[in-house]
């Protein structure tokens, strides 16, 4: 009986967010306060509609109602309390729930953190976030239901895959999703600014925390996607270049240049079309990614051939949505005009530098993961596009973004002087040609090319945010007072630009210097890699809640003192059967040490991969450092002023309607 | 090196990941290790061709274990990592190749970055040196008008008597 009410729920939040797409927009197009009212209460009731529905199915996967077949798909009556709630998202149709539930989720903060808003154009916003709640509320009703059941239900749960038995997978997807939906909002708030013809100041200045608060999702979600691949899948890589990989890289890259272009828009008035179309290009690429994952495409363009109702659904939402926007935006943009005239040499044309380059990045990753698709549709062939491609176009593009990186906050708005630039960038030149060789030889006594470069651009990066800082902390009366006045914004920037340093000096000194060794061990080898001494002390049986283990043991010394003892596990799964590695890692912010075993190689020997990789915590910690900037920036005082005011009444709302 | 995520969200929606496409370690012990290198190397630029998106040396598919063990005897064999490459594209084709081939069909693919940075290049330069010429920079950030509107919609109507803080911030 619940799960039909979960249904209907669900049917019933379709329908709303019909309504909330529909009743709104006419409201507002031709100012009948009644119907531009209702758009706060209709995001309210369907999120609360998508709630219910979303905890009924939860309820089935705690109380093991096997009867409903995406439960009997995903789960199993030994599977812990902790992996059947995150199995409720473990598969397609309940990560789709998910994401509805999360994009009404939304809607509502939307509604709620509005009031300072002319009212018509929180009506836009909602009704665009309808539409696009409609589309994908209907695709889960129709063809991903989630609550469909099994006659006679089974006995028992087939278990959730044994991959995403793990904390790092249960974070994974509400974190990814809540980037891709929240980029929903930016979108949102684009056509509704074209739409009512006010592409302003004011419009830039409120979406501009909306869009920070996604792209802080959208990177913790891929950090932590990395981190759970590192530790989980037992090859100590972390980044693929994956078609799936790069599904949540394309927005992520395109949610970069927007944030910043919109701090243009918002600062000087201009770039103002160029950031609308940004924000139609994020969300568009979400919705591609979606379609790349859940159309069955990657596997084989013919295999989704044979079964095309999922992507085609997908592909046909992708279409409208693009076409409808890019169609509004034609109709709109060239109203708009863009006031601000800059020099050659300011902090506009870095921004538009750091705009193409991530622009032209995103681009060419979406043609790196698009061409095999293309040429095996077309049958002119099946050819792989992997990281060797992809490292080498990507690389070079990373490179001069990462020096605009440190030039842009230290130049003037408008105009700036090169010979002023110079002067203060002149040390910091230096300083990073001399480190950048220093440093690598110092830790590891062997110079890369590309390693010297990695840290010259990382230690510039540093230096340029350090001087900013100390630049513009210098004019006020004391440091410290200088330090506390600066705005929490520039803060967020601050540290995000540091991140960015922390993440490639990660992923420079990791892939370079890291020491790798597989090898055949029997109980009571030992073996140094990288100054550690690691003993192999055998293995032991081990068991969990629905799996079986074998443990090997090895303790880890360094100059004869105790370091750690690293424990790793090939489980088998007892319901699927299938083998599992679980790394022993030993983590540190200088080096982690890594070991994971392979297959036993009979007379009591094993087959055992040692690694030892330099600074690779720095990629995620680079992340973290990232996201947290982005909270910083989000929470600035300017923002929360303008959420906190009290709205304003009907009457100056209309005038503010008239005014544009 | 090898990297790889791919299962973690391909496995939400994909079927068909078997046990195959699991770790595996081999324990080959090789004469130099400039070999060991060059085997590491080679084993991950190609690709297994059973498993969905997976290269040799991360596969624990029967067939990558056959190749892996056939690159194992041609870098012993003394073969050059050329040879390798052309004994395996010989038999499987491309598709084997992470490193796709510079031909005919992949010229787009190898020439398309270059391509989209000088038109980016090009846009930038003709739009900031538009910017620039335009009317000798005289409009600031928001001109009085803008400026007066935006106040009206973002802080309190009282603006005109206690000035928000925020707002001298935006003139810099």
């Amino acid at each position: 009986m619940l799960p039909e009410i979960g249904n209907f729920a669900l049917i019933l939040a379709m329908t709303i967010a019909l309504a909330q797409g529909v009743v709104p927009m006419i409201g507002a197009a031709r100012n009948i306060p009644g119907w531009i009212a209702f758009a706060r209460p209709a995001a309210w009731t369907q999120f609360v509609l998508l709630v219910i529905s979303f905890g009924i199915l939860t309820h089935a996967f705690v109380s093991n109602d096997f009867s409903v077949a995406y439960v009997a798909n995903n789960s199993n009556s030994a599977l812990p309390l902790m992996y059947r709630i995150s199995a409720v998202w473990g598969g397609h149709e309940g990560s789709l729930l998910l994401w509805v539930l999360l994009m009404g989720g939304w809607s509502a903060t939307v509604g709620l953190f509005s009031k300072r808003l002319p009212p018509e154009m929180v009506a836009r916003v909602l009704a665009v976030m309808g539409l696009v709640a409609v589309g994908f509320t209907a695709f889960v009703v129709f063809t991903s239901n989630p609550f469909e059941r099994y006659y006679p239900a089974p006995m028992d749960g087939r278990d959730l895959n044994p991959l995403l038995q793990d904390i790092g997978l249960i974070m994974h997807p509400p974190m990814l999703y809540m980037g891709y939906v929240g980029f929903s909002v930016a979108f949102a708030f684009a056509i509704a600014a074209l739409l009512g013809g006010r592409l302003d100041a004011a419009w830039a200045r409120w979406s501009r925390p909306w869009t920070i608060v996604a792209w802080v999702f959208l990177t913790l979600g891929i950090a932590l996607g990395s981190w759970w691949a590192y530790y989980e899948l037992g090859w100590g890589g972390w980044w693929f270049w994956d078609p799936v990989e790069n599904a949540s890289f394309l927005p992520w890259l395109t949610g970069t240049a927007l944030m910043h272009s919109l701090a243009v828009s918002e600062k000087r008035s201009t770039f103002k079309s160029w950031t609308v179309l940004l924000a139609i290009f994020a969300f568009s690429l979400c919705l591609l990614g979606t379609f790349l994952v859940r159309s069955g495409v990657l596997t084989s363009v013919h295999a989704f051939a044979s079964d095309p109702t999922r992507g085609v659904f997908v592909l046909l939402l992708l279409g409208i949505v693009v076409g409808a926007s890019l169609a509004i935006y034609a109709w709109r943009a060239p109203q708009v005009k863009s006031a601000g005239n800059f020099a050659l040499l300011s902090r506009e044309t870095f921004l538009l530098g750091n705009n193409v380059l991530l622009v032209v990045a995103t681009a060419t990753i979406l043609l790196g993961t698009l061409y095999p698709l293309i040429l095996d549709a077309l049958e002119l062939g099946k050819i792989s596009v992997g990281p060797p491609y992809f490292n080498a176009v990507f690389v070079p593009l990373m490179i001069p973004l990462i020096v605009i990186l440190g030039i842009g906050p230290l130049s003037r708005w408008k105009q700036d002087e090169f010979p002023r630039l110079a002067r203060m960038l002149r040390s910091a030149f230096l300083v990073s040609i001399v480190l950048g060789v220093v440093i690598p030889w110092l830790l590891f006594g062997k110079v890369e090319l590309m390693v010297v470069i990695a840290t010259a651009i990382s230690v510039w990066l540093v230096y340029a945010v350090l001087l900013d800082v100390a630049h513009r902390c210098r004019h006020k009366s004391s440091f410290w007072k200088g330090l506390t006045s600066r705005p929490r914004g520039f803060y967020g920037m601050s540290i995000a630009h540091l991140g960015v340093a922390v993440t490639v000096i990660g992923i420079a000194f990791s892939s370079y210097y890291s020491l790798e060794k597989d090898l055949r061990m029997v109980p009571g080898d030992q073996l140094e890699v990288g100054g550690y001494l690691f003993h192999f002390d055998g293995v032991r049986e081990s068991h969990g809640p629905n799996y079986t283990a074998t443990e090997g043991v090895i303790t880890v010394t360094r100059n004869g003192k105790p370091v750690t003892t690293l424990h790793t596990q090939k489980r088998t799964y007892t319901v699927q059967q299938m083998p599992m590695t679980e790394a022993g890692i030993d983590a540190g912010l200088f080096r982690d040490l890594y070991v994971a075993m392979g297959e036993p190689l009979g007379d009591g020997g094993w087959a055992i991969r040692i690694y030892y990789k330099p600074f690779i915590r720095w990629i995620w910690l680079g992340g973290l450092f990232m996201a947290f900037g982005g909270i910083l920036a989000a929470s600035d005082r300017r923002y929360r002023l303008m959420a906190k005011r009290t709205a304003p009444s009907g009457a100056d709302a209309r005038l503010a309607a008239q005014e544009s | 090196m090898s990297h790889r995520i791919l299962l973690c969200l391909s496995l939400f929606l994909m079927v068909g990941w078997g046990s195959s496409c699991l770790a595996h370690i081999d324990t080959f012990v090789f004469d130099t290790p400039q070999d060991e290198q060059r085997f590491r190397k080679l084993s991950t630029e190609l690709r297994c061709l059973v498993c969905q998106n997976q290269n040799l040396a991360d596969s624990n598919a029967d067939l990558a274990m056959d190749l892996r063990q056939e690159v194992y005897e041609m870098i012993k064999d003394g073969k050059s990592d050329a040879d390798i490459i052309d004994f395996m594209v010989s038999r499987y084709g491309d598709f084997v190749l992470y490193r796709p081939p510079v031909k005919p069909i992949t010229y787009l693919l190898w020439a398309g970055p270059l391509i989209l940075l000088v038109i980016g290049a090009y846009a930038l330069f003709v739009f900031v040196r538009h910017r620039s010429k335009e009317g000798v920079l005289q409009s600031g950030a928001l001109d009085a008008e803008e400026q007066r509107r935006l106040s009206t919609l973002l802080e309190e109507k009282a603006v005109s008597t206690t000035p928000d803080p925020s707002t001298p911030e935006r003139k810099k």
